[in-house]
This record gives structure tokens, C-alpha cells and sequence, in this order.
């Protein structure tokens, strides 16, 4: 689907927060970017959404068009909802900054809705939601414009463990309906082990992609108690510890 | 409720203590008067006093509007013009710290218009709450939100209508509630200015016209129905407030 091809930023503080990374992505892939702050996951997951530039390197889209907006779905830490529209209308928002009047954008954004398990909670306000809800709208709001690439920037880092695993499971259930492409950012190793193809493991100063490590699951049937799954967990962790002395 | 009920409690004891006091002690009523004689000045001739009511109410809310259209104006001009708000924001600031009561003669003099020269003061005086914090809200959106603006090709203008006004909205009554209090201010001020030059309308020329005439009370009787106007224009601006939040909710 895309290649990063030897991307460098270096911020205006002379951080190099991503140096001479490269990164290849197929269509279909659910890919996690895995490492402590600072290690540029981040600011990968924005450049490859074109919502920063690069100071060298490329990223190569197949086919060599650029994605239109609507391609790509973004999913912040923070659910960002606009606090005074309701749910209906924080999903909308896509469809809308693209010049779709509601009419039209009325279906869509109740499937969006369904798929996340909020057709009940169209008229409510953010406010009025738990935050693992507004986490979903936030997902239905990413899903509407049935993008072909999904970027998730540790979206489920502030929920409590036990809503963090059921949107995981969530998360894992769309991925296989929709087939789109997915990269997941985190810092939880049990996150990327459980959802993730591929885990992309990164470090710090400078930020660069240090290690990929396929998962022998497969997450269309993801459990945690598969002792594979721990034996996967077990290898991550040795490898990101063996990164940290080195670093 | 008993909050509300406490503090109108306090003030009638307040005012019972107050009319007690003077009559012990018999104080002539052109020092303090009791509430009793203030009330019964307002009795006496209650139209001057309500006309002149209506006329500061006028230049207050006239001036309030003003300033709210030159506040929102240049808060959106500055969040979009770098230029502009190095520019313009030092000269706001310096119209703010200059005493109103001094620039008024001057307003009168240039303005003509009394009605006119008045609400002018009033907005330089009303402005800037309603500037300062509907620019503070227009830039307080999440950027994570603004970059999701960005990343669905979102331009400028629906920026702003969708994300940035919505943002500052909030921001925008509190300091329409701020420069509420401030219009009266600006146009009571602005009114002893003008009044003393015998211009004859506002609750401030009634104060100083009694002044000169020793009628006490009814200088209390002024004083009271201003801030009664302050008292409302505060509420009124407070449920003003409420309505465009409810509505919002829906869609």
C-alpha cells in the first residue's frame, strides 16, 4: 500500500525525533508501532498522514497517488470529540468537511455508529458518554469515510484495563469486516502482541524503526491465553529490553 | 434556592438595621437617609427617574452590541493576521489602560452627538473583555482537533465556522457577561462627562443634578436603580448564555 522510504524530522529544537526510517506497508496489514515516548512513533504515524513533512525521504504511495482526504482514518490518544455537537454530529464531521449535506451523510454515519456499537447514543453529547464511548465515536468518526488506511495514536492508553481489552477485541472485529489497513501506535507490549501482524519496534534518540518482529498469531482469532501469545510477549520484551541497554 | 433566599434575607436585615440606625440616631436625611425616604423620593417622581433609566439602559445595551461586533471582529482578524495583531493589540491594550474618564471630554467634543459621543465611550470602555477572551477561545481548540480538520481538507473559513467559533463560544459570553458591568460603567462615566456639560438624559445626570440640589434620597434612589440595571443586564446576559448552549446540543 505505501513505503516510507528513508524518512528524517528533525524538529525546530534539533530533536531528530524520526532519523533514516523506513517502513513498508501492504494493503491489509495491521501493523504496530511499538517503543517508549519519544521514539517517533507519533511523528511517523503524522507524516505518513501528511499532517507533517518530512526534512528528507519519501513516502511512496502505490500507485503514486497521494490519498485524498477521507483516505486515510485518524484516531487520536484523546477521543477529541467536539464537545458541543453530539455523537451523530462529531461522526458526521468527515463527511461534512468534505461538502456532504446531512441527507446524504445520514446512512453512513449510522453505520459507522452501528459498527461501534453506539446506535443507541446518536443524540448524546460527549459529555454524557463514558470515555471508552467517546474512544468509539471517535473510531466511527475515523470509519465513515471508509478510509483504506487507519493510523491509531495509542487510542486506548487512557482507558481502564477491562474497557481496553473489549475495544481491543472491537478494534480486531472491524479490522477483519472492514479489511482496511491499520497502524496501531503503542507502548504496551501486551497491546501489539495481541493485535498485531507485525510489530514494529522502535527507540529513541534518535527516533528509528529498530527491529520488526511478524507475530506467528493470527488476530482474527486473538486470545490470551494462547501460550504463543506469551511466548510472543516474552520475545518482545527481551527484545525492547535489549534496545533500552543499547540505547 | 436557600442561598438565594439567605442573601435577600441578609439584604432586608441589612436594610431594617439601616433604618433603625438613622432614626436612633437621628441623622437628617440630606446626610443618610433612610431606605424608607429613599423610597419614598423614587415614589414622589418616579417618571424623571425611569426615563432617565431607559436612557442609560439604551446606551448600555447599544454599546454592549458595539462592542461585542468590534470585539468579535478583531479577534478573528488577529487569529488570522499575524500583521494585524502586531499591529492592532498594543493599541487595544493601550485604549484599555487609558482612564475613560479622561478621553471622554475629548469624545464628546469630537462626536457631537450625545447619544452617539456616549455609546462611544462606553464600547472603548466595554470592548476589550469581549476582544481579549473571544481571542483566547478562538485559539483554545485542540490541535489534535485542528489537525483532523487539516487531514480532512478542511479550508480556512470552515475552520473557523465549524471548529474555531463553536470553540470560543463559551469564551465569547464570558466576556460579554464582563463587558456587561463594564458598559454601564463606561456610560455612567461617560454620562457625569457629558451631563456636566448640560447634557440632560442618563440616571448619572440625575445623580449629580440632585447632588447640586441636596436631594439625597433621590440621589440613593439613582444609585439603586443603577444597580438594579447592572443586576439585570448580568442575569439577562447569564440566561442569555444558557439558551445557545441548549440549543447546540442538537445538532
Amino acid at each position: 500500500m505505501l513505503t516510507v522510504d528513508r524518512i528524517t524530522r528533525q524538529f525546530s529544537n534539533g530533536t531528530i525525533a524520526l532519523h533514516d526510517t523506513s517502513l513498508r506497508l501492504q494493503t491489509g496489514d495491521f501493523v504496530a508501532l511499538l517503543g517508549p515516548s519519544g521514539c517517533g512513533k507519533s511523528t511517523l504515524l503524522r507524516l505518513i498522514a501528511n499532517l507533517d513533512l518530512p526534512d528528507s525521504g519519501r513516502i511512496n504511495w502505490d500507485g503514486g497517488s497521494a490519498p485524498m482526504p477521507g483516505d486515510i482514518g485518524y484516531v487520536f490518544q484523546d477521543p477529541t470529540l467536539m464537545p458541543w455537537a453530539s455523537a451523530e454530529m462529531n461522526v458526521f464531521l468527515p463527511l461534512r468537511l468534505r461538502g456532504m449535506a446531512w441527507n446524504t451523510a445520514r446512512e453512513a454515519v449510522g453505520t459507522a455508529l452501528r459498527q461501534v456499537g453506539l446506535e443507541g447514543f446518536r443524540n448524546a453529547l460527549p459529555q454524557q458518554l463514558s470515555g471508552g464511548m467517546r474512544m468509539r465515536v471517535s473510531i466511527a468518526r475515523a470509519l465513515v469515510t471508509r478510509p483504506r488506511l487507519l493510523l491509531l495514536d495509542e487510542p486506548f492508553a487512557a482507558l481502564d484495563e477491562f474497557t481496553r481489552h473489549k475495544l481491543q477485541q472491537e478494534l480486531l472485529n472491524l479490522w477483519c469486516s472492514i479489511g482496511c489497513t491499520v497502524i496501531f501506535v503503542t507502548h504496551s507490549i501486551y497491546e501489539a502482541a495481541y493485535l498485531a501482524q507485525r510489530l514494529v519496534l522502535m527507540s529513541p534518540r534518535p527516533g528509528r524503526i529498530a527491529r520488526e518482529i511478524p507475530s506467528p498469531l493470527d488476530p482474527r482469532h486473538a486470545n490470551r491465553l494462547d501460550p504463543a501469545y506469551a511466548l510472543l510477549v516474552a520475545e518482545v520484551t527481551a527484545a525492547m529490553d535489549e534496545l533500552g541497554q543499547a540505547g | 434556592m436557600t442561598d438565594r433566599f439567605c442573601s435577600l434575607l441578609f439584604g432586608l436585615a441589612v436594610l431594617a438595621g439601616w433604618e433603625v440606625l438613622v432614626r436612633v440616631i437621628e441623622v437628617p436625611s440630606y446626610l443618610v437617609p433612610g431606605p424608607l425616604d429613599i423610597f419614598q423620593a423614587f415614589v414622589d417622581e418616579p417618571l424623571g427617574l425611569l426615563v432617565s433609566l431607559a436612557s442609560t439602559l439604551a446606551v448600555t445595551i447599544t454599546a454592549l452590541i458595539c462592542s461585542a461586533s468590534v470585539g468579535v471582529l478583531l479577534g478573528v482578524i488577529m487569529v488570522y493576521s499575524r500583521f494585524a495583531r502586531a499591529a492592532i493589540a498594543p493599541w487595544a491594550v493601550v485604549l484599555q489602560v487609558t482612564p475613560i474618564v479622561a478621553i471622554a471630554p475629548l469624545i464628546v467634543v469630537w462626536v457631537g452627538n450625545p447619544f452617539a459621543s456616549l455609546v462611544v465611550c462606553a464600547t472603548i470602555v466595554a470592548f476589550f473583555p469581549i476582544y481579549s477572551n473571544t481571542l483566547e477561545g478562538l485559539e483554545s481548540m485542540s490541535s489534535d482537533l485542528a489537525d483532523l480538520f487539516r487531514l480532512y481538507g478542511a479550508g480556512r473559513y470552515t475552520t473557523l465556522m465549524l471548529l474555531r467559533i463553536p470553540s470560543a463560544t463559551p469564551y465569547f459570553w464570558n466576556g460579554l457577561r464582563i463587558s456587561g458591568g463594564l458598559a454601564l460603567v463606561g456610560a455612567v462615566v461617560a454620562e457625569f462627562v457629558a451631563g456636566s456639560g448640560g447634557f440632560a438624559s442618563g440616571l448619572a445626570y440625575r445623580i449629580l443634578e440632585a447632588g447640586y440640589r441636596l436631594e439625597v434620597p433621590r440621589m440613593f434612589a439613582a444609585l439603586i436603580l443603577l444597580s438594579l440595571a447592572g443586576i439585570a443586564i448580568s442575569a439577562g446576559l447569564g440566561a442569555l448564555a444558557k439558551i445557545p448552549m441548549d440549543r447546540r446540543s442538537r445538532r
